[in-house]
């Protein structure tokens, strides 16, 4: 009995503890649901809390904090959701979650294509999935397409992460909205057939297997190539590949997005859209640029010379949203053609 | 005669004694269940309320290799751990070899590196790029990896050595307690009737000690059926990682929630499987704490044989991680030196601490009622309370914010109606959610561990104690608890250093600019970064080792040594 008394007291207690810091959240804050690592945050609140006093708090996950915004409903502390991936932003809608913001600030840093048409959310930077290649057994425009992905011609010599990632799903996606679901599944089966390993590791890890010589081609996000650049272990492999923006002659190379959503329970709204109004803005726009070696969304803001340095980025103009209703259709495809295995 | 130590005349569990104290402990247990239950019928309940029904789609495409790669993944490992687990354990308690003291809590230090972190050592170690194979190509002269086949330590069978690795102290620490608890007049018993010391070891002692190893293997098994890190590292489909595609990738929560239900009745119909098959033994050691263990003296072909035994899985489950960690730590130090260090590892030690704690008392009480009053009703009640342990981290974490997010919103919407007050948020987002999440996901570890363990307490001591009129509850202080010492701290080191390493839960529950240690390695691991995170990683193993120590040595003590 004591003990039981005990264990409820002590739970009591501790509730007491904890719940005395999430009370503390008054005005003055702002406060983050991100998907996207603390580190690649921290720079851009650190400036935002410089220039207006407010502070930023943040929780990081790589999953579930759109459920935790969804159960905690009405009361939940979060103001802003930071995201990556087009159908992660959808997700957010889908859940009913996000709440619609237009500002004059927001419409005009960021172009129609990479916001929502309402403003229940904003593209803040732009990546490039593109295909890298061994300079030492590729000859340079031996690959401009996607579609010469499924090339026979490529047989034994690709590398690539999981066809489930996020990122490859977008792609797909992309590729249904041109060509339809038939044609893509054909391509995306003839891309497995010519796979020189099964998928595994993130994208920086197929440009380093092909300046291990395990693969020819491999499919990687543009900033990963910056951040091997930068990275002593690594640099040297990074040297080993040249860089192709695929579609670049045609209809552009396939974009994806990192974004952000207002929350539809923001206790810290006005915070809130100054913070959403900031990371559009040149100062903001510009660490995406440099630090993360992304594109910035904002057209005014050029990307950083590192970047510049890689060639001219002609976006797919595609519409994000159609790549984001094709994402059930590419992941059961990825499973049909048993791309993963 | 397979089972000495069965008794020929089953004596029943100690008589309920239907009184008014003994109520109270079942109600208490009841009410405890039911709480620790909750995140588990959330995700039920969210498995009832899919978006789509992904099962024709799967059965189609990708299930019979799910399937497959987790049924190879289980037996894998627990062959590994089985046989290093058991090896090691007997060899320290029972042999006298150099290095013995040292071994035995060395073997434990393994369990202190998280699996995803020893996954990325090894990778790091043994692929292209690594040492091993620079070392290969220079002595061999092999220009690039077209050149000469090398086996890639992102398989199945990598998968299986990783995460054997890091989890055979759990049958290590329950065998040894088991052996320890042992009496070895039974060993010399069979030795006199004839048996060889082998085949007492598999005829006698083995048995006997079978409760704690199957409980060990079946936190093993758990643990290994919700890893995602390390699978998803090694690019292993297995039914996780189905699991997290349905949810991720197809938005369909209630989907991945049923993919983790039918982990859960895998589980469930092992863990029933294991118990029906040993129904009819009961066993009780009568413990006599003066009755020493005389450790073999051993030929020294034997004891090197002994050393070899127990230094191999060290040095590649501990040796190695920590001494790439410590070298990562050290060349990256300047990029991953940050003074939150001090904050964020006392977040993680009063969590991991305040859990440990939490899921010892609750486990006690669970596994003293089923003693007092062991019903079909009372195992089942046990049962489902440990089922939290066989979820993946973060499916978990969802079914722990239901209950609590959903309590309070009902606490504030009831005080905006009488006082015109909001309480807003009460529980969820605090660390009383992340606390909450360990002891459910972690009370199998505790519960199954201390209930294999009174079990083989004689109830002719409650019964004693009883009729000399002391209540259950004194009872339990002053007749089990001095009995029990060992094995509670061997469930509270357990729970410990399982939370130190607790991932996803913490990760989805945490309150703003909350980190611990492990959250802190995620931030750059999760962007293919370990490196730079490495010294977080290091503190994570360093912080396990010493409670790993303490605690050694106290179960050690517990037994009175030659």
């Amino acid at each position: 009995m004591k003990k039981r008394a005990s264990i409820l007291a002590s739970l009591a207690v501790l509730g007491s503890l904890t719940t005395a810091s999430t009370a503390a959240l008054a005005e003055g804050e702002v406060n983050i649901y991100s998907y996207r690592q603390p580190y690649l945050v921290e720079p851009l609140l650190e400036a935002f809390t410089e220039e207006t006093g407010i502070e930023a708090n943040v929780v990081f996950a790589k999953n579930g904090l759109a459920e935790r915004l969804q159960r905690e409903g009405r009361n939940s502390p979060a103001d802003i959701v930071l995201t990556v991936d087009i159908a992660r932003l959808n997700e957010l809608v889908e859940k009913d979650v996000t709440a619609p913001i237009t500002t004059p600030i927001l419409t005009q840093d960021i172009p129609e294509n990479l916001r929502h048409p309402e403003g229940l959310w904003y593209g803040l930077t732009t990546r490039a999935r593109l295909i890298f290649t061994s300079k030492d057994r590729v000859k340079e425009g031996e690959i401009t397409t996607y579609e010469e992905l499924a090339d026979d011609k490529w047989n034994g010599r690709i590398c690539t992460r999981s066809g489930k990632h996020p990122y490859n799903i977008a792609l797909i996606g992309s590729m249904i909205a041109h060509h339809g679901e038939a044609e893509t599944e054909k391509w995306l089966q003839g891309v497995k057939g010519n796979l020189a390993r099964k998928p595994q590791g993130g994208d920086r890890d197929q440009i380093k297997a092909i300046s291990e010589g395990v693969c020819d081609i491999a499919i990687g996000n543009s900033y990963y190539y910056g951040k091997m650049l930068d990275d002593k272990a690594e640099h040297a492999a990074a040297e080993s590949v040249n860089l192709v923006f695929p579609n670049a002659e045609g209809r552009g190379t396939h974009i994806n997005i990192s974004g952000m959503a207002l929350t539809k329970s923001a206790p810290n709204r006005d915070n809130a859209v100054k913070l959403m109004e900031f990371l559009t803005t040149e100062k903001a726009q510009h660490i995406y640029a440099e630090v993360n070696f992304e594109y910035p969304a904002n057209p005014e803001v050029a990307p950083s010379k590192v970047v510049a340095g890689w060639g001219e980025l002609n976006p797919d103009p595609l519409p994000l949203h159609d790549i984001a209703e094709n994402r059930e259709a590419a992941v059961k495809m990825v499973d049909r053609v048993n791309f993963d295995n | 005669m397979n089972h000495p130590a069965q008794t020929a005349n089953p004596v029943s569990a100690p008589q309920p004694m239907r009184s008014g104290t003994s109520r109270r402990w079942i109600l208490a247990s009841l009410v405890t269940t039911l709480l620790v239950a909750l995140p588990v019928f959330s995700v039920l309940y969210l498995a009832a309320f899919p978006e789509d029904n992904i099962w024709p789609h799967l059965l189609n495409t990708t299930l019979p290799i799910y399937l497959s790669n987790t049924f190879k993944l289980m037996i894998g490992v627990s062959v590994m751990t089985l046989v290093i687990g058991i090896s090691t354990a007997w060899v320290v308690t029972m042999c006298e070899f150099p290095g013995r003291r040292f071994f035995e809590w060395a073997q434990l230090l393994p369990f202190a590196v998280p699996a995803y972190v020893i996954a990325y050592v090894y990778t790091d170690l043994l692929d292209y790029a690594g040492p091993v194979q620079i070392m290969l190509r220079d002595v061999f002269g092999w220009q690039s990896a077209a050149d000469y086949w090398f086996p890639s330590i992102r398989s199945l069978p990598g998968a299986v050595i990783m995460i054997g690795l890091v989890l055979y102290p759990y049958i290590y620490l329950l065998a040894r307690a088991a052996f320890l608890e042992q009496s070895p007049s039974l060993f010399a018993v069979s030795r006199s009737l004839g048996q060889s010391a082998i085949s007492t070891f598999f005829r006698v002692v083995l048995p006997i000690a079978r409760p704690a190893i199957a409980v060990g293997l079946s936190l093993v098994l758990m643990e290994t059926l919700n890893d995602f890190g390390t699978v998803d590292f090694f690019a292993v489909n297995t039914l996780t990682a189905g699991l997290f595609d349905t949810w991720m990738n197809l938005g369909n929560i209630g989907g991945a929630a049923q993919i983790a239900t039918v982990m859960l009745t895998f589980v469930l119909i092992l863990v029933t499987l294991e118990r029906y098959s040993r129904r009819r033994q009961q066993q009780f050691a009568a413990r006599d704490l003066r009755d020493p263990i005389h450790r073999f003296k051993l030929s020294p072909a034997l004891q090197t044989l002994c050393i070899l035994t127990c230094v191999l899985p060290f040095i590649l489950g501990f040796v190695i991680p920590a001494a790439m960690l410590t070298h990562y730590a050290i060349s990256y130090f300047s990029e991953s030196w940050t003074t939150e260090f001090v904050r964020n590892a006392l977040n993680s030690l009063f969590l991991s601490g305040t859990a440990a704690f939490t899921t010892l008392l609750i486990g006690l009480l669970l596994a003293y009622s089923r003693r007092l009053h062991d019903t079909p009703g009372i195992r089942f009640l046990m049962r489902l309370s440990s089922l939290g342990y066989a979820m993946p981290g973060a499916v978990l974490a969802v079914g722990v914010i239901i209950p609590l997010a959903g309590f309070d919103n009902w606490l504030d919407l009831k005080m905006e109606r009488w006082f015109g007050w909001n309480s807003g948020l009460l529980l969820s987002g605090t660390a009383f959610a992340i606390i909450f999440a360990y002891t459910v996901r972690f009370l199998a570890v505790s519960a199954g561990s201390i209930e294999s363990a009174l079990q083989k307490v004689t109830p002719s001591m409650d019964m004693a104690s009883r009729s000399l009129g002391h209540p259950p509850g004194k009872t339990l202080i002053h007749v089990h608890f001095p009995m029990l010492r060992g094995t509670l701290l061997t469930a509270a080191l357990v729970v410990f250093v399982d939370c130190m390493k607790e991932l996803p839960a913490t990760l989805i529950l945490r309150p703003f600019n909350f980190e611990t240690l492990a959250t802190q390695v995620y931030q750059y691991a999760s962007d293919e970064m370990l490196r730079q995170s490495a010294l977080p990683a290091l503190i994570i193993v360093l912080a396990g080792i010493i409670p790993i120590i303490l605690m050694s040595r106290s179960i050690s003590q517990s037994r009175a040594f030659h």
